[in-house]
Protein backbone atom coordinates (compact mmCIF):
# COMPACT_ATOMS: atom_id res chain seq x y z
CA UNK A 1 0.00 0.00 0.00
CA UNK A 2 2.81 2.21 1.20
CA UNK A 3 4.97 1.19 -2.03
CA UNK A 4 4.62 3.49 -5.12
CA UNK A 5 5.73 0.67 -7.14
CA UNK A 6 2.33 -1.19 -6.30
CA UNK A 7 0.01 1.31 -6.89
CA UNK A 8 -2.96 1.38 -9.38
CA UNK A 9 -5.13 4.15 -10.97
CA UNK A 10 -6.87 4.30 -7.07
CA UNK A 11 -4.02 4.80 -4.79
CA UNK A 12 -2.42 7.56 -7.61
CA UNK A 13 -5.40 9.16 -7.08
CA UNK A 14 -5.71 9.27 -3.67
CA UNK A 15 -2.13 10.27 -3.25
CA UNK A 16 -2.36 12.68 -5.70
CA UNK A 17 -5.61 14.33 -4.97
CA UNK A 18 -3.69 14.90 -0.96
CA UNK A 19 -0.87 16.14 -2.26
CA UNK A 20 -2.77 18.41 -4.50
CA UNK A 21 -4.47 20.00 -1.04
CA UNK A 22 -1.53 20.04 0.70
CA UNK A 23 0.01 22.17 -1.66
CA UNK A 24 -3.03 24.31 -2.97
CA UNK A 25 -2.19 27.09 0.04
CA UNK A 26 1.33 27.69 -2.11
CA UNK A 27 -0.24 27.77 -5.31
CA UNK A 28 -3.28 29.96 -4.75
CA UNK A 29 -0.93 32.51 -3.10
CA UNK A 30 0.61 33.03 -5.76
CA UNK A 31 -2.39 33.31 -8.37
CA UNK A 32 -3.78 35.44 -5.31
CA UNK A 33 -6.99 33.56 -5.38
CA UNK A 34 -7.94 32.78 -1.71
CA UNK A 35 -11.58 31.85 -2.63
CA UNK A 36 -10.01 28.56 -4.13
CA UNK A 37 -8.07 27.76 -0.50
CA UNK A 38 -11.93 28.73 1.54
CA UNK A 39 -13.38 26.04 -1.08
CA UNK A 40 -11.00 23.59 -0.65
CA UNK A 41 -10.85 23.77 3.12
CA UNK A 42 -15.34 23.64 2.95
CA UNK A 43 -14.26 20.59 0.63
CA UNK A 44 -12.05 18.90 2.94
CA UNK A 45 -14.25 20.01 6.12
CA UNK A 46 -17.54 18.57 4.27
CA UNK A 47 -15.11 15.09 3.34
CA UNK A 48 -14.20 14.10 7.07
CA UNK A 49 -17.78 14.13 7.99
CA UNK A 50 -18.49 12.27 4.56
CA UNK A 51 -15.63 9.50 6.06
CA UNK A 52 -17.61 9.21 8.95
CA UNK A 53 -20.73 8.55 7.46
CA UNK A 54 -18.72 6.16 5.08
CA UNK A 55 -17.79 4.24 8.00
CA UNK A 56 -21.38 3.30 9.24
CA UNK A 57 -22.71 3.34 5.72
CA UNK A 58 -20.14 1.92 3.69
CA UNK A 59 -18.22 -0.71 5.98
CA UNK A 60 -21.27 -0.75 8.29
CA UNK A 61 -24.31 -1.58 6.20
CA UNK A 62 -26.24 1.31 8.61
CA UNK A 63 -27.86 3.73 6.25
CA UNK A 64 -27.76 6.88 8.16
CA UNK A 65 -30.32 9.33 6.73
CA UNK A 66 -29.54 12.01 10.14
CA UNK A 67 -25.58 12.89 9.77
CA UNK A 68 -25.68 16.76 9.37
CA UNK A 69 -27.01 16.46 12.93
CA UNK A 70 -23.84 15.74 14.35
CA UNK A 71 -22.19 18.66 12.19
CA UNK A 72 -24.50 21.21 13.76
CA UNK A 73 -24.02 19.77 17.58
CA UNK A 74 -20.02 20.11 16.70
CA UNK A 75 -20.51 23.71 15.54
CA UNK A 76 -22.73 24.60 18.42
CA UNK A 77 -20.10 23.05 20.51
CA UNK A 78 -18.01 25.95 19.20
CA UNK A 79 -20.43 28.62 19.05
CA UNK A 80 -21.83 28.39 22.41
CA UNK A 81 -18.81 28.27 24.41
CA UNK A 82 -17.70 31.31 22.09
CA UNK A 83 -20.67 32.99 23.33
CA UNK A 84 -19.88 32.85 26.74
CA UNK A 85 -16.41 33.87 25.98
CA UNK A 86 -15.11 29.90 26.04
CA UNK A 87 -12.38 29.93 23.38
CA UNK A 88 -10.34 27.01 24.24
CA UNK A 89 -9.64 24.93 21.26
CA UNK A 90 -9.11 21.63 23.30
CA UNK A 91 -12.29 22.19 25.21
CA UNK A 92 -14.36 22.94 22.39
CA UNK A 93 -13.16 20.20 20.21
CA UNK A 94 -13.84 18.20 23.44
CA UNK A 95 -16.94 18.90 23.93
CA UNK A 96 -18.20 18.42 20.29
CA UNK A 97 -16.48 15.07 20.68
CA UNK A 98 -18.36 14.55 23.35
CA UNK A 99 -21.59 15.75 22.93
CA UNK A 100 -21.82 13.37 19.72
CA UNK A 101 -20.91 10.25 21.43
CA UNK A 102 -23.51 11.00 23.83
CA UNK A 103 -25.67 11.73 20.84
CA UNK A 104 -24.89 9.11 18.74
CA UNK A 105 -24.86 6.36 21.87
CA UNK A 106 -28.51 7.32 22.84
CA UNK A 107 -29.88 7.45 19.53
CA UNK A 108 -27.72 4.11 18.40
CA UNK A 109 -29.31 2.44 21.09
CA UNK A 110 -32.54 2.82 19.61
CA UNK A 111 -32.22 2.90 16.24
CA UNK A 112 -30.06 -0.06 15.87
CA UNK A 113 -32.88 -2.02 16.81
CA UNK A 114 -34.64 -1.24 13.44
CA UNK A 115 -33.78 -2.06 10.06
CA UNK A 116 -33.72 -0.92 6.20
CA UNK A 117 -35.95 1.67 5.88
CA UNK A 118 -36.87 1.91 9.36
CA UNK A 119 -33.40 2.65 10.57
CA UNK A 120 -33.54 5.09 7.52
CA UNK A 121 -36.32 7.05 9.21
CA UNK A 122 -35.52 6.99 12.35
CA UNK A 123 -31.87 8.47 12.27
CA UNK A 124 -33.76 11.56 10.47
CA UNK A 125 -36.37 11.28 13.02
CA UNK A 126 -33.85 12.34 15.47
CA UNK A 127 -31.52 14.66 13.34
CA UNK A 128 -34.67 16.47 12.90
CA UNK A 129 -35.40 16.36 16.95
CA UNK A 130 -31.69 18.36 17.22
CA UNK A 131 -32.68 20.49 14.33
CA UNK A 132 -35.83 22.02 15.80
CA UNK A 133 -34.21 21.68 19.10
CA UNK A 134 -31.47 24.31 18.26
CA UNK A 135 -34.33 26.65 16.31
CA UNK A 136 -36.26 26.94 19.28
CA UNK A 137 -33.46 28.61 21.79
CA UNK A 138 -33.68 31.82 20.85
CA UNK A 139 -30.62 32.48 23.38
CA UNK A 140 -28.30 31.01 20.81
CA UNK A 141 -29.88 32.53 17.38
CA UNK A 142 -32.80 30.50 17.45
CA UNK A 143 -33.48 29.92 13.26
CA UNK A 144 -31.18 33.32 12.49
CA UNK A 145 -28.31 31.10 13.23
CA UNK A 146 -25.28 31.75 15.77
CA UNK A 147 -22.52 34.14 14.72
CA UNK A 148 -19.05 32.64 16.17
CA UNK A 149 -16.50 35.97 16.53
CA UNK A 150 -13.51 34.02 17.87
CA UNK A 151 -12.38 30.71 16.40
CA UNK A 152 -10.73 28.29 18.56
CA UNK A 153 -7.66 28.99 20.56
CA UNK A 154 -5.01 26.01 20.96
CA UNK A 155 -2.84 28.14 23.69
CA UNK A 156 -0.55 29.69 21.33
CA UNK A 157 0.43 26.18 19.65
CA UNK A 158 -1.27 27.23 16.63
CA UNK A 159 -3.59 30.08 15.37
CA UNK A 160 -6.30 28.96 13.47
CA UNK A 161 -7.85 32.56 12.52
CA UNK A 162 -4.92 32.68 9.86
CA UNK A 163 -6.66 31.19 7.45
CA UNK A 164 -3.31 29.47 6.04
CA UNK A 165 -2.87 27.78 9.22
CA UNK A 166 -6.42 26.73 9.26
CA UNK A 167 -6.24 25.30 6.16
CA UNK A 168 -3.60 22.79 7.01
CA UNK A 169 -4.87 22.34 10.16
CA UNK A 170 -7.98 21.08 8.41
CA UNK A 171 -5.53 19.22 6.28
CA UNK A 172 -4.21 17.19 8.91
CA UNK A 173 -7.21 16.64 10.52
CA UNK A 174 -8.38 14.99 6.86
CA UNK A 175 -5.31 12.95 6.56
CA UNK A 176 -5.64 11.85 10.40
CA UNK A 177 -9.66 10.82 10.12
CA UNK A 178 -8.74 8.67 6.52
CA UNK A 179 -5.51 7.19 8.75
CA UNK A 180 -7.85 6.23 11.67
CA UNK A 181 -10.70 4.72 9.32
CA UNK A 182 -8.62 2.57 7.75
CA UNK A 183 -6.78 1.39 10.78
CA UNK A 184 -10.20 0.81 12.15
CA UNK A 185 -11.35 -0.74 9.56
CA UNK A 186 -8.65 -2.99 9.17
CA UNK A 187 -8.74 -4.32 12.69
CA UNK A 188 -10.45 -7.02 14.16
CA UNK A 189 -13.41 -4.42 15.30
CA UNK A 190 -13.64 -3.61 11.56
CA UNK A 191 -13.64 -7.35 10.01
CA UNK A 192 -16.87 -7.89 12.68
CA UNK A 193 -18.26 -4.39 11.45
CA UNK A 194 -18.23 -5.53 7.83
CA UNK A 195 -18.66 -9.24 8.45
CA UNK A 196 -22.26 -7.66 9.91
CA UNK A 197 -22.93 -5.80 6.75
CA UNK A 198 -21.91 -9.06 4.86
CA UNK A 199 -24.41 -11.27 7.22
CA UNK A 200 -25.57 -10.65 10.66
CA UNK A 201 -27.54 -13.86 10.99
CA UNK A 202 -24.17 -15.59 10.52
CA UNK A 203 -22.37 -13.85 12.72
CA UNK A 204 -24.53 -13.79 15.43
CA UNK A 205 -24.69 -17.58 15.21
CA UNK A 206 -20.61 -17.91 15.31
CA UNK A 207 -21.18 -15.87 18.42
CA UNK A 208 -20.63 -11.53 17.98
CA UNK A 209 -23.59 -9.56 19.42
CA UNK A 210 -23.64 -7.54 16.26
CA UNK A 211 -25.66 -5.01 17.65
CA UNK A 212 -23.18 -4.02 20.78
CA UNK A 213 -20.43 -3.82 18.15
CA UNK A 214 -22.37 -1.52 15.67
CA UNK A 215 -23.56 0.71 18.26
CA UNK A 216 -19.72 1.38 19.14
CA UNK A 217 -18.95 1.97 15.48
CA UNK A 218 -22.31 4.60 15.25
CA UNK A 219 -20.58 6.33 17.85
CA UNK A 220 -17.18 6.54 16.53
CA UNK A 221 -18.95 8.08 13.24
CA UNK A 222 -20.78 10.27 15.22
CA UNK A 223 -17.60 11.48 16.97
CA UNK A 224 -15.50 12.27 13.78
CA UNK A 225 -18.34 13.82 12.35
CA UNK A 226 -19.12 15.93 15.00
CA UNK A 227 -15.30 16.73 15.05
CA UNK A 228 -15.73 18.47 11.23
CA UNK A 229 -18.47 20.21 12.74
CA UNK A 230 -16.66 21.54 15.40
CA UNK A 231 -14.23 22.76 12.21
CA UNK A 232 -17.06 23.69 10.34
CA UNK A 233 -18.20 26.24 12.73
CA UNK A 234 -14.95 27.48 12.86
CA UNK A 235 -14.93 28.01 9.29
CA UNK A 236 -18.32 29.71 8.81
CA UNK A 237 -17.99 31.36 11.82
CA UNK A 238 -21.26 31.20 11.36
CA UNK A 239 -24.12 28.63 12.27
CA UNK A 240 -27.29 27.69 11.38
CA UNK A 241 -29.68 25.44 12.20
CA UNK A 242 -30.65 24.83 8.75
CA UNK A 243 -26.93 23.31 8.25
CA UNK A 244 -29.07 20.28 10.54
CA UNK A 245 -31.76 19.81 7.82
CA UNK A 246 -32.53 16.70 6.79
CA UNK A 247 -31.26 17.51 3.02
CA UNK A 248 -28.23 18.49 4.19
CA UNK A 249 -27.71 14.74 5.70
CA UNK A 250 -28.93 13.74 1.86
CA UNK A 251 -26.29 15.44 0.22
CA UNK A 252 -23.69 13.31 2.44
CA UNK A 253 -25.24 10.39 1.73
CA UNK A 254 -25.15 12.10 -2.22
CA UNK A 255 -21.47 12.43 -1.37
CA UNK A 256 -20.62 9.23 -0.41
CA UNK A 257 -22.59 7.13 -2.77
CA UNK A 258 -21.54 9.39 -5.50
CA UNK A 259 -17.51 8.56 -4.24
CA UNK A 260 -17.91 5.17 -3.78
CA UNK A 261 -19.64 3.55 -0.50
CA UNK A 262 -17.77 1.11 1.40
CA UNK A 263 -14.24 2.48 0.13
CA UNK A 264 -11.87 4.31 2.21
CA UNK A 265 -11.28 7.83 -0.27
CA UNK A 266 -14.45 7.18 -2.15
CA UNK A 267 -16.35 9.81 0.10
CA UNK A 268 -13.32 12.12 -0.55
CA UNK A 269 -13.41 11.82 -4.13
CA UNK A 270 -17.50 12.31 -3.88
CA UNK A 271 -17.29 15.36 -2.01
CA UNK A 272 -14.69 16.61 -4.01
CA UNK A 273 -17.06 16.21 -7.19
CA UNK A 274 -19.78 17.17 -5.48
CA UNK A 275 -18.49 20.59 -4.13
CA UNK A 276 -16.83 21.86 -6.89
CA UNK A 277 -20.07 20.88 -9.17
CA UNK A 278 -21.99 22.51 -6.78
CA UNK A 279 -19.93 25.77 -7.34
CA UNK A 280 -19.81 25.51 -11.24
CA UNK A 281 -23.27 24.36 -12.11
CA UNK A 282 -24.68 27.06 -9.68
CA UNK A 283 -22.44 30.08 -11.60
CA UNK A 284 -24.55 28.72 -14.65
CA UNK A 285 -27.83 27.92 -13.71
CA UNK A 286 -30.59 27.94 -10.57
CA UNK A 287 -31.59 24.59 -11.36
CA UNK A 288 -28.12 22.73 -10.89
CA UNK A 289 -29.81 20.30 -8.19
CA UNK A 290 -31.73 19.48 -11.21
CA UNK A 291 -28.46 18.27 -12.82
CA UNK A 292 -26.88 16.56 -9.77
CA UNK A 293 -30.11 14.64 -9.47
CA UNK A 294 -29.49 13.12 -13.23
CA UNK A 295 -25.81 12.78 -12.23
CA UNK A 296 -26.96 10.55 -9.56
CA UNK A 297 -29.20 8.78 -11.38
CA UNK A 298 -26.06 7.85 -13.97
CA UNK A 299 -23.79 6.83 -11.17
CA UNK A 300 -26.25 4.41 -9.43
CA UNK A 301 -27.24 2.70 -13.01
CA UNK A 302 -23.69 2.69 -14.98
CA UNK A 303 -20.77 2.82 -11.94
CA UNK A 304 -21.64 0.88 -9.17
CA UNK A 305 -19.16 1.85 -6.54
CA UNK A 306 -19.16 5.24 -7.66
CA UNK A 307 -16.23 7.51 -8.63
CA UNK A 308 -13.61 5.01 -6.75
CA UNK A 309 -15.36 1.17 -8.20
CA UNK A 310 -14.80 3.05 -11.49
CA UNK A 311 -10.90 3.76 -10.54
CA UNK A 312 -10.89 0.00 -9.14
CA UNK A 313 -11.59 -1.51 -12.68
CA UNK A 314 -9.36 1.24 -14.44
CA UNK A 315 -6.97 -0.81 -11.93
CA UNK A 316 -7.28 -4.06 -13.29
CA UNK A 317 -7.54 -3.13 -16.89
CA UNK A 318 -4.03 -2.51 -16.82
CA UNK B 1 -24.52 -43.74 31.28
CA UNK B 2 -23.40 -40.05 29.94
CA UNK B 3 -25.12 -37.34 31.47
CA UNK B 4 -27.55 -35.72 28.60
CA UNK B 5 -25.32 -33.21 26.77
CA UNK B 6 -28.54 -31.68 25.09
CA UNK B 7 -31.81 -31.70 27.00
CA UNK B 8 -34.96 -30.74 24.54
CA UNK B 9 -37.90 -31.10 27.09
CA UNK B 10 -41.63 -30.56 26.33
CA UNK B 11 -40.90 -28.09 23.51
CA UNK B 12 -43.10 -26.53 21.60
CA UNK B 13 -43.74 -24.33 19.20
CA UNK B 14 -46.84 -22.93 16.65
CA UNK B 15 -47.52 -20.86 13.47
CA UNK B 16 -51.26 -19.85 13.18
CA UNK B 17 -52.25 -22.03 15.16
CA UNK B 18 -50.14 -25.15 13.45
CA UNK B 19 -47.83 -26.93 16.10
CA UNK B 20 -44.51 -26.71 14.23
CA UNK B 21 -42.83 -28.25 17.28
CA UNK B 22 -44.90 -30.66 19.32
CA UNK B 23 -43.95 -30.85 22.72
CA UNK B 24 -40.87 -32.82 21.55
CA UNK B 25 -38.58 -34.40 24.19
CA UNK B 26 -35.35 -35.09 22.83
CA UNK B 27 -31.44 -35.70 24.52
CA UNK B 28 -28.09 -35.73 23.00
CA UNK B 29 -25.41 -37.54 24.74
CA UNK B 30 -22.09 -36.11 25.10
CA UNK B 31 -19.94 -37.65 21.92
CA UNK B 32 -23.12 -38.97 19.84
CA UNK B 33 -23.95 -37.82 16.12
CA UNK B 34 -27.60 -37.67 16.93
CA UNK B 35 -29.63 -37.40 13.76
CA UNK B 36 -33.17 -35.85 13.23
CA UNK B 37 -35.30 -37.17 10.23
CA UNK B 38 -38.48 -36.58 8.64
CA UNK B 39 -40.24 -36.09 5.49
CA UNK B 40 -40.53 -32.25 4.70
CA UNK B 41 -42.48 -30.38 6.67
CA UNK B 42 -41.62 -32.24 10.11
CA UNK B 43 -40.24 -29.29 11.61
CA UNK B 44 -36.78 -29.92 11.63
CA UNK B 45 -35.05 -26.35 10.66
CA UNK B 46 -38.03 -24.68 13.53
CA UNK B 47 -36.48 -27.44 15.84
CA UNK B 48 -32.65 -26.13 15.21
CA UNK B 49 -33.45 -22.49 14.96
CA UNK B 50 -35.22 -22.67 18.51
CA UNK B 51 -31.94 -24.69 19.94
CA UNK B 52 -29.90 -21.83 18.32
CA UNK B 53 -31.94 -19.37 19.51
CA UNK B 54 -33.32 -17.82 16.66
CA UNK B 55 -36.91 -18.47 17.20
CA UNK B 56 -37.88 -18.49 20.73
CA UNK B 57 -40.17 -21.36 21.03
CA UNK B 58 -43.91 -20.91 22.86
CA UNK B 59 -43.37 -23.41 25.58
CA UNK B 60 -40.68 -26.13 27.20
CA UNK B 61 -37.56 -25.75 28.19
CA UNK B 62 -34.09 -26.06 25.98
CA UNK B 63 -30.50 -27.03 28.35
CA UNK B 64 -26.94 -27.31 27.40
CA UNK B 65 -24.79 -28.46 29.58
CA UNK B 66 -26.93 -28.87 32.62
CA UNK B 67 -27.69 -24.77 31.91
CA UNK B 68 -31.43 -23.76 30.78
CA UNK B 69 -30.30 -21.37 27.16
CA UNK B 70 -34.42 -21.17 26.03
CA UNK B 71 -34.27 -17.61 26.32
CA UNK B 72 -30.23 -16.72 25.48
CA UNK B 73 -30.15 -14.88 22.11
CA UNK B 74 -27.73 -16.77 19.76
CA UNK B 75 -24.80 -15.40 20.32
CA UNK B 76 -24.54 -15.77 24.08
CA UNK B 77 -25.16 -20.03 22.67
CA UNK B 78 -22.41 -19.38 20.77
CA UNK B 79 -20.02 -18.41 22.95
CA UNK B 80 -21.31 -21.72 25.37
CA UNK B 81 -19.93 -23.81 22.70
CA UNK B 82 -23.13 -24.04 20.47
CA UNK B 83 -22.32 -24.27 16.27
CA UNK B 84 -24.89 -24.08 13.89
CA UNK B 85 -24.33 -24.76 9.96
CA UNK B 86 -27.26 -23.34 7.68
CA UNK B 87 -29.35 -25.30 4.95
CA UNK B 88 -29.29 -22.91 2.99
CA UNK B 89 -25.95 -21.70 2.89
CA UNK B 90 -25.43 -18.80 5.01
CA UNK B 91 -22.00 -16.73 4.82
CA UNK B 92 -20.06 -13.72 4.81
CA UNK B 93 -19.73 -13.70 0.76
CA UNK B 94 -18.29 -10.88 0.05
CA UNK B 95 -15.00 -11.74 2.16
CA UNK B 96 -12.35 -14.02 1.69
CA UNK B 97 -12.63 -17.81 3.20
CA UNK B 98 -10.17 -17.17 5.42
CA UNK B 99 -11.64 -13.66 6.12
CA UNK B 100 -14.65 -16.24 6.95
CA UNK B 101 -13.29 -18.54 9.02
CA UNK B 102 -11.00 -16.10 10.76
CA UNK B 103 -13.93 -14.16 11.73
CA UNK B 104 -15.58 -17.36 13.91
CA UNK B 105 -12.02 -17.64 15.60
CA UNK B 106 -12.14 -14.22 16.78
CA UNK B 107 -15.58 -14.79 18.05
CA UNK B 108 -14.19 -16.97 20.90
CA UNK B 109 -10.78 -15.46 20.93
CA UNK B 110 -11.78 -12.91 23.98
CA UNK B 111 -13.97 -9.70 22.70
CA UNK B 112 -12.93 -7.63 19.69
CA UNK B 113 -13.04 -4.48 20.88
CA UNK B 114 -9.93 -4.28 19.85
CA UNK B 115 -9.10 -0.95 16.76
CA UNK B 116 -5.71 -0.56 16.04
CA UNK B 117 -3.74 -3.28 15.15
CA UNK B 118 -3.95 -5.21 11.74
CA UNK B 119 -6.69 -8.53 11.83
CA UNK B 120 -5.61 -10.00 8.79
CA UNK B 121 -1.33 -9.73 9.78
CA UNK B 122 -2.74 -11.27 13.36
CA UNK B 123 -0.95 -15.15 13.11
CA UNK B 124 -3.29 -15.95 16.31
CA UNK B 125 -6.46 -15.71 13.70
CA UNK B 126 -4.36 -16.55 10.44
CA UNK B 127 -2.61 -19.54 10.75
CA UNK B 128 -5.72 -21.24 13.10
CA UNK B 129 -8.01 -20.36 10.12
CA UNK B 130 -5.69 -22.04 7.37
CA UNK B 131 -6.03 -25.43 9.90
CA UNK B 132 -9.72 -25.22 10.60
CA UNK B 133 -9.97 -24.72 6.39
CA UNK B 134 -7.24 -27.71 5.93
CA UNK B 135 -9.91 -29.60 8.15
CA UNK B 136 -12.60 -29.29 5.36
CA UNK B 137 -10.33 -29.32 2.19
CA UNK B 138 -10.22 -25.57 1.64
CA UNK B 139 -6.68 -24.52 2.59
CA UNK B 140 -6.04 -23.60 -1.52
CA UNK B 141 -8.80 -21.94 -1.52
CA UNK B 142 -8.46 -19.46 1.22
CA UNK B 143 -7.93 -16.05 -0.96
CA UNK B 144 -11.14 -16.56 -3.31
CA UNK B 145 -13.99 -14.32 -2.28
CA UNK B 146 -16.83 -16.61 -0.76
CA UNK B 147 -19.24 -15.59 -3.56
CA UNK B 148 -17.23 -17.24 -6.11
CA UNK B 149 -16.80 -20.96 -4.80
CA UNK B 150 -19.09 -23.68 -6.01
CA UNK B 151 -21.99 -24.98 -3.65
CA UNK B 152 -20.18 -27.63 -2.36
CA UNK B 153 -17.46 -25.61 -1.46
CA UNK B 154 -19.82 -23.20 0.30
CA UNK B 155 -21.22 -26.54 1.92
CA UNK B 156 -17.50 -27.18 3.49
CA UNK B 157 -16.90 -23.72 4.05
CA UNK B 158 -20.48 -23.58 6.31
CA UNK B 159 -18.75 -26.74 8.08
CA UNK B 160 -15.49 -25.27 8.43
CA UNK B 161 -17.37 -21.94 9.94
CA UNK B 162 -19.09 -23.71 12.48
CA UNK B 163 -15.83 -26.14 13.82
CA UNK B 164 -13.69 -23.06 13.75
CA UNK B 165 -15.68 -21.53 16.75
CA UNK B 166 -14.77 -24.92 18.73
CA UNK B 167 -18.00 -25.64 19.44
CA UNK B 168 -19.00 -28.19 22.12
CA UNK B 169 -21.92 -28.98 19.56
CA UNK B 170 -22.60 -28.70 16.44
CA UNK B 171 -25.89 -28.46 14.98
CA UNK B 172 -26.11 -29.38 11.48
CA UNK B 173 -28.84 -28.76 9.34
CA UNK B 174 -29.06 -30.60 5.81
CA UNK B 175 -25.14 -30.34 5.51
CA UNK B 176 -25.44 -32.05 2.16
CA UNK B 177 -28.05 -30.40 1.02
CA UNK B 178 -28.24 -29.55 -2.97
CA UNK B 179 -24.81 -32.09 -3.22
CA UNK B 180 -23.76 -34.18 -6.13
CA UNK B 181 -23.18 -37.71 -4.57
CA UNK B 182 -19.44 -37.33 -5.10
CA UNK B 183 -19.54 -33.94 -3.03
CA UNK B 184 -21.73 -35.74 -0.50
CA UNK B 185 -19.14 -38.45 0.13
CA UNK B 186 -16.74 -36.23 0.75
CA UNK B 187 -18.94 -34.30 3.11
CA UNK B 188 -19.62 -37.52 5.14
CA UNK B 189 -15.67 -38.28 5.05
CA UNK B 190 -15.96 -34.61 6.51
CA UNK B 191 -18.13 -35.56 9.29
CA UNK B 192 -16.76 -39.37 10.02
CA UNK B 193 -13.84 -37.40 10.57
CA UNK B 194 -15.41 -35.81 13.99
CA UNK B 195 -17.28 -38.47 14.54
CA UNK B 196 -16.77 -38.98 18.20
CA UNK B 197 -14.41 -35.75 19.29
CA UNK B 198 -17.12 -33.59 18.63
CA UNK B 199 -20.91 -33.87 20.11
CA UNK B 200 -23.15 -33.79 16.50
CA UNK B 201 -27.02 -33.11 15.93
CA UNK B 202 -27.38 -33.72 12.44
CA UNK B 203 -30.60 -33.18 10.23
CA UNK B 204 -30.55 -34.64 6.95
CA UNK B 205 -32.15 -35.67 3.96
CA UNK B 206 -29.55 -37.99 2.68
CA UNK B 207 -30.27 -41.59 4.51
CA UNK B 208 -27.67 -43.14 3.21
CA UNK B 209 -25.62 -39.98 4.72
CA UNK B 210 -27.89 -40.36 8.50
CA UNK B 211 -27.39 -44.30 8.73
CA UNK B 212 -23.34 -44.62 7.53
CA UNK B 213 -22.80 -41.53 10.88
CA UNK B 214 -25.85 -41.98 12.91
CA UNK B 215 -25.33 -43.20 16.86
CA UNK B 216 -28.89 -42.26 17.59
CA UNK B 217 -32.02 -41.41 15.66
CA UNK B 218 -34.86 -39.45 16.46
CA UNK B 219 -37.88 -39.33 13.99
CA UNK B 220 -39.77 -35.87 13.54
CA UNK B 221 -43.83 -36.33 12.09
CA UNK B 222 -45.70 -33.02 12.03
CA UNK B 223 -43.52 -31.98 15.10
CA UNK B 224 -43.86 -34.91 17.01
CA UNK B 225 -41.20 -37.01 17.78
CA UNK B 226 -42.48 -40.95 16.55
CA UNK B 227 -39.45 -42.78 17.63
CA UNK B 228 -36.04 -42.63 18.64
CA UNK B 229 -33.14 -45.33 18.65
CA UNK B 230 -30.60 -46.92 17.90
CA UNK B 231 -30.18 -47.06 13.45
CA UNK B 232 -31.13 -50.84 13.22
CA UNK B 233 -34.27 -50.28 15.69
CA UNK B 234 -35.51 -47.38 13.52
CA UNK B 235 -35.24 -49.47 10.31
CA UNK B 236 -36.90 -52.14 12.20
CA UNK B 237 -39.76 -49.87 13.68
CA UNK B 238 -43.28 -50.24 11.81
CA UNK B 239 -44.10 -46.31 12.72
CA UNK B 240 -41.48 -45.42 11.20
CA UNK B 241 -41.70 -47.29 8.34
CA UNK B 242 -45.72 -46.51 7.41
CA UNK B 243 -44.79 -42.61 8.53
CA UNK B 244 -41.89 -42.39 6.33
CA UNK B 245 -39.15 -44.34 5.27
CA UNK B 246 -41.48 -46.34 3.39
CA UNK B 247 -39.62 -48.36 0.30
CA UNK B 248 -36.33 -46.13 1.11
CA UNK B 249 -35.85 -48.75 4.03
CA UNK B 250 -37.20 -51.55 2.49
Amino acid sequence: MLDPRLWQAREWVTALTLAAFGLAPVFTELASQPFILDLIARLMILAIAAVSLNLILGHGGMISFGHAAYIGIGAYAVGIPAYYEITNGFLQIAIAIGASAVFAFFTGLISLRTKGVYFIMITMAFAQMVYFAFISIEEYGGDDGLVIETRSEFGGLFDIEDTTTFYYFTWVSLVAALYLVRRIMRSRFGMVIEGAKGNERRMQSIGFDTYKYRLTCYVIAGMICGYAGALLGNFTSFFSPEMMDWTHSGELLFMVVLGGAGSLFGPVLGTAAFVLLEEFLSGITIYWQAIFGVLLILVVLFAPGGIDGFLGRLGRKR
Amino acid sequence: MTAAFLQISNLYKSFGGVAATDHVDLEVLEHEVHAVIGPNGAGKTTLISQLAGELEPDDGQVAFLGRDITRLPPHARAQLGLARSFQITSLMLDMTVRDNVALAIQAHDGHSFRFWRDARRDTALTDRAMQALARVGLEGRADTIAQQMSHGEHRQLEIALALATDPKLLLLDEPMAGMGSEEAARMVEILRDLKGSKTMLLIEHDMDAVFALADRITVLVYGKVIATGKPDEIRADESVRRAYLGDEAG
